[in-house]
């Protein structure tokens, strides 16, 4: 029987290092692999002995792209030990960086990293060099989440103004002034982003996930809310441990990441969206609906769209903050260290991001654990390639291969933060 | 007549040992370049690079590079002249590398119009700080002809 490999070495546009590999044996897949190679990073267990302030600037450090939400998920864990509540204009400025940090981040991936698989260009290079103009206001609207990370963060890479207990300092109402006119475009820009990504050829393509997300009862949860999935899961976010579990797997130095009682799960934009639509603003709502989308949408290869629609629905939010801004009086809350552990749980743009840490009495902390969102969605991102596969094994090699690494950004994968990754091989027998 | 605006570009990971050799260079040219010229560090977010150098004339960036050459090799890459080999920029902490960001920024039409790229080889990326011995002992010549080529970038601008 004849067999093929499919093989990506270097899995392109996406973060981090990592590949593919895919082994079929006639029509018959055998093997899906999603191999990841980047070097394991050792945060957790460098965190140990350190003060629990610290973790802020050291789990930034993690993700170029997402580092406001390792902020946000270890400030909030260690306020939880300590029982402070960070709450009123505090906890909205917050929400506008994590805002920002969305905004930066979908529009890089929906334009530059995912948009090229769509309309068939190798690169975001080659797109800009056919539609310039499309290309020219995704850098725009990137832009608009970077100047709002630099603004309230100090930079965008990396930020330094986030602490326990909120910031270091705080803008006035004439700091953010300047970004009501930046948003309006942005709001605008991200209404066309949807138009635009709505028109995209998409694969008839969905599985029976579980998705799992962040809810709140008064907002589209990001910074915080319960843990809460389509199949029954709804857990306050100290149950963690007791739902998920990560485990080593030989081809990956990313730890797998599943659900104790049902398995694999999928985390990101498409959860949210599914758990949280009644949470949107009805502009998001109906950017969706007009794109073609119910309030459940099970086709991963449509995140595009929903990832659009949450870049609307952070323009909005960042507007409204701003409008209802007033500057608190003091930038922080004041934060004492209290032996015990705590759990902080955010929704990173690619989905949860789960931080718990245990210190003692001096705030020394005795214990880390990290789950990136790319470790909890490996898992899924494996059984989407697989079942692609098999739905399109009459494909040519270059066309699978193509077809497999785009089902792959679906995800948007951040194999540096996971590394806990992408080379791709598809192997016919 | 409107001055010409200089910039130069050191891009690197202050904590990947030899991937830090444009910032150290930038570092040093920070000191020695004449007044008129802006000289930034970046750790190569891509689009703040297109940001950077929006309404320069001239450009001069510094990047580790790895391409199997001798460690310390300086390569010189002018990106009016032609294409930017990608494989010479294969690392980006930021989904797209040094060489994507210019590649685009030409498809945009945003190249400035004098855009040199020296890269310099490195050979120890692993994590940590400091370079190695034969980055380490290039730096004050790469420094030199970056210079070199300031004066030039500042008439072409004029």
């Amino acid at each position: 029987m004849r067999s093929r490999t499919i093989k990506v070495d270097a899995l392109a546009r996406v973060e981090g290092e990592g590949g593919l590999y895919v082994k079929m044996r006639g029509d018959k897949v055998v093997d899906v692999k999603l191999n990841i190679y980047e070097p394991p990073r050792f945060f957790e267990a460098f965190l140990r002995g350190r003060d629990f302030r610290e973790p802020v600037d050291i789990t930034a450090r993690i993700c170029g792209i997402c580092p406001i939400a390792y902020q946000m998920s270890s400030a909030q864990a260690m306020e939880r030990v300590c029982r402070v509540k960070v709450e009123g204009q505090l906890r909205a400025l917050r929400r506008l960086i994590y805002c920002g940090e969305w905004i930066e981040s979908h529009a890089l991936h929906v334009y530059l990293l995912h948009a090229p698989d769509f309309l068939g260009y190798e690169s975001a290079i080659h797109l800009a060099q056919d539609h310039p103009d499309i290309v020219q206001r995704a850098l725009q609207l990137k832009k608009v989440g970077n100047d709002l990370m630099i603004l309230l963060g100090g930079r965008e890479i990396h930020p330094i103004n986030l602490r326990v207990g909120g910031f270091y300092w705080v803008p006035t109402r004439k700091d953010l002034e300047p970004f009501i006119e930046k948003l309006k475009w942005a709001r605008e820009a991200s209404l066309e982003t949807v138009r635009l990504v709505a028109t995209f050829p998409f694969p008839d393509f969905e599985q029976d996930y579980e998705f799992v997300a962040l809810r709140h009862p008064d907002e589209y949860a990001i910074t915080e809310g319960r843990l809460v999935s389509n199949k029954g899961l709804d857990i306050d976010i100290s149950e963690y441990d007791e739902h998920f579990v990560e485990e080593h797997v030989q081809h990956s130095t990313s730890l797998h990441s599943r659900l104790k009682e049902r398995g694999p799960y999928l985390a990101g934009p498409l959860a949210r969206y599914n758990l949280n639509f009644d949470k949107l603003s009805p502009l998001a709502q109906q950017a969706a609906r007009d794109a073609g989308l119910g309030p459940v949408c099970r086709n991963p290869f449509q995140s595009i769209i929903v990832r659009s629609v949450e870049i609307l629905y952070a323009c909005e939010e960042a507007l409204r903050i701003i409008e209802e801004y007033e500057m608190p009086d003091k930038p922080a809350v004041e934060v004492r260290p209290r032996a015990g552990t705590g759990f902080g749980c955010t929704e990173a743009p690619r989905g949860i991001l789960y931080h718990r840490y245990t210190i003692d009495i001096d705030g020394i902390i005795l214990d880390a654990k990290i789950v990136a969102p790319t470790s909890q969605n490996q898992k899924i991102i494996e059984s989407d390639v697989d079942y692609f596969v098999r739905q399109n094994v009459t494909l040519p090699d270059d066309k699978l291969t193509w077809m497999c690494e785009q089902a792959i950004r679906n995800y948007d994968p951040c194999i540096s933060c996971s590394c806990h990754f992408l080379r791709l091989h598809i192997e016919r027998e | 007549m409107t001055k010409a605006r200089v910039v130069v570009i050191g891009v690197g990971n202050p904590y990947r040992r030899d991937d830090a050799a444009g910032l150290v260079v930038a570092q040093r040219l920070r000191q020695e370049a004449p007044s008129h010229v802006t000289v930034i560090e970046l750790e190569g977010e891509p689009t703040a690079m297109l940001e950077t150098w929006r309404g320069a004339h001239a450009v001069v960036l510094i990047d580790a590079v790895f391409s199997g050459a001798e460690a310390g090799t300086i390569h010189r890459l002018d990106a009016q002249a032609g294409a930017i080999p990608q494989e010479l920029f294969r690392y980006s902490t930021h989904a797209l590398t040094v060489a994507e960001a210019i590649e685009l920024a030409r498809a945009l039409g945003q190249l400035p119009p004098k855009l040199v790229v020296y890269g310099i080889e490195g050979k120890d990326f692993s994590a940590g700080v400091g370079l190695s011995p034969e980055v380490e002992g290039r730096v004050a010549e790469l420094a030199e002809r970056v210079l070199r080529e300031l004066p030039d970038a500042a008439e072409a601008g004029a």
